[in-house]
């Protein structure tokens, strides 16, 4: 009986709570705000051609790879 | 412009109103607001502000322009996402160091179709000529040409922009064939987006002395991405990247040397024996923040750990400072690793452990890099039906000392020969048009 009320009442009660959480996030920097985020030097990533052909230069030269950009197959590096 | 407009204009961007109206930095401020008006295309609202430029009051008429998107942005409740920028790079890479030189272009395409579709085609040549301190211990000094093609389609639908791509590089002896998946979802008024990832790989590996040689891997790559508005000055990101391979992992042309009492020099070669499988763990994560006298300034740290028990710490900070046309970047990148658990410089014997290795960058190494460039916007009012134009000029200086892998070129006794070093620059030129 317990468990059933815990499943049928009390789980979809914390789903509807958790989902109206996240309904309810405001964006705390509006989007009149975002003029210096909206600068190109800004931007995480300025030029894809050259980032990632330097990525492709560390992954050649060193151990380890990911987490930093993308890079593409082969090698023609050693 | 009215004075509701001029008020609204003033309490949302202050001081840096009329900073905002300035044209050179128009197109990333379209991109924002498009977010938030997405019944305005970018690209119309480019030729209407370089029209507009022409025209005697065009700061006047830029001023409207936000006043009335910054009403739009107010009043809309929702929020959508954007396509990438159209956008060519023709771009010349040079690699020069520890004998090898490789060079060749870069050719990157991209542009929209309709309001959803954005396709991408890259062209990538390596032309590589090595006498590297690999080739010239143990093999002849050789030459070879690595040919890549990359399409990519990206489909925006609401905030959610799910993205395929296939990538073919070919060699003399490797093949290499890559089929990629993500999905990013814009949320919280495109203050986060969340970035799902997979590839799969599928390579094939020859060898140029025998033509009955085939030996195939599979890589599959998993990722996760979170990039994160904090402020209004500050952006970060966080990247999470799970590699397996199974297969052929190593070169099929390397050897590890050995302890051979037999031989006049002391030692003797064997082939290279890697294991068949590897997985690979990374978390980077970086921020970049927007200086008061713009400028930018980003640091970026990176966790990696492996099967093979190479763990590495790689951590950057650059610094990006526009001045008139020209936008000028410093970086400096550090990176310090463990080696692979089979590597050795020299094996007690032949088959001496179940896997065996001696690539240089399976070794315990520190490196570091400087990096320097400079951009310069040579079309910035528009020509034809090109928006910008900018010219970036790349050099980076590289440096690697190795910890264990050691100059056998030197002819020192073996054992006391010198930790092997590497110096290498690259410079990078390329032209870039956004239309």
């Amino acid at each position: 009986m317990k468990k059933r009320l815990i499943a049928r009442i009390l789980l979809p009660m914390i789903a509807l709570a958790a989902l109206s959480g996240c309904s309810s996030i405001e964006p705390w920097v509006k989007p009149y705000e975002r003029d210096r985020l909206a600068d190109p030097i800004m931007f995480l990533d300025m030029n894809p051609v050259s980032s990632s052909y330097i990525y492709h230069v560390y992954e050649a030269r060193e151990g380890a790879r990911g987490g930093e950009g993308t890079a593409g197959g082969g090698c023609g590096c050693n | 412009m009215t004075r509701t407009a001029r008020q609204l204009l003033m309490a949302t961007f202050g001081r840096r109103g009329r900073e905002a109206a300035d044209v050179s930095r128009t197109q990333g401020f379209l991109a924002c607001f498009c977010r938030v008006s997405p019944v305005f295309e970018p690209s119309s609202l480019r030729h209407w502000i370089r029209r507009e430029r022409t025209s005697s009051d065009s700061k006047s008429s830029c001023r409207k322009l936000f006043a009335v998107l910054a009403l739009l942005g107010l009043s809309q409740a929702a929020f959508a996402s954007v396509l990438p920028e159209d956008r060519t790079d023709f771009l010349y890479h040079r690699y020069d160091g520890g004998g090898v030189t490789i060079d060749g272009p870069s050719v990157l395409v991209r542009k929209s179709v309709g309001k959803s579709v954005s396709l991408s085609a890259n062209y990538y040549v390596d032309m590589v000529s090595s006498a590297s301190i690999d080739v010239i211990t143990t093999a002849s000094p050789y030459t070879e040409e690595r040919t890549q093609y990359s399409l990519s389609a990206d489909y925006l639908r609401g905030n959610t922009t799910m993205s395929m791509g296939y990538t073919n590089s070919v060699e003399s002896d490797f093949d290499a064939n890559t089929y990629s998946l993500s999905l990013a979802q814009d949320m919280f008024g495109s203050l986060t987006t969340l970035t799902l990832s997979y590839a799969y790989g599928d390579d094939t590996v020859r060898r140029s002395d025998d033509p009955t040689f085939f030996r195939d891997n599979t890589r599959q790559t998993y990722g996760i991405g979170l990039t994160q508005i904090l402020t209004r000055n500050m952006i970060t990101a966080l990247n999470v990247e799970v590699i397996t391979d199974e297969g052929f992992l190593n070169n099929p042309y390397r050897s590890v040397r050995y302890f051979d009492p037999d031989s006049p020099v002391g030692y003797s070669f064997e082939p290279e024996l890697y294991p068949r499988t590897r997985t690979t763990n990374a978390v980077g994560i970086r921020a970049k923040y927007f200086l008061p006298y713009r400028a930018a300034l980003e640091a970026q740290y990176r966790y990696f750990i492996d099967t093979w028990d190479i763990e590495s710490h790689t951590g950057s900070i650059s610094y990006i400072h526009p001045w008139r046309d020209f936008t000028f970047t410093a970086k400096y990148r550090y990176h310090d690793q463990t080696g692979a658990h089979f590597f050795r410089d020299l094996f007690a014997r032949s088959e001496a452990t179940n896997f065996r290795g001696r690539d240089k960058e399976l070794s315990p190494l520190r490196s570091s890099t400087v990096k320097l460039s400079a951009a310069y916007e040579f079309i910035s009012d528009g020509w034809n039906f090109i928006d910008k134009g900018t010219v970036n000029v790349s050099l980076d200086y590289l440096q690697v000392d190795y910890k264990e892998f050691r100059d056998m070129s030197t002819g020192n006794p073996l054992g006391s020969e010198p930790f092997y070093a590497l110096d290498a620059t690259v410079l990078q030129v390329f032209f870039s048009f956004w239309y």
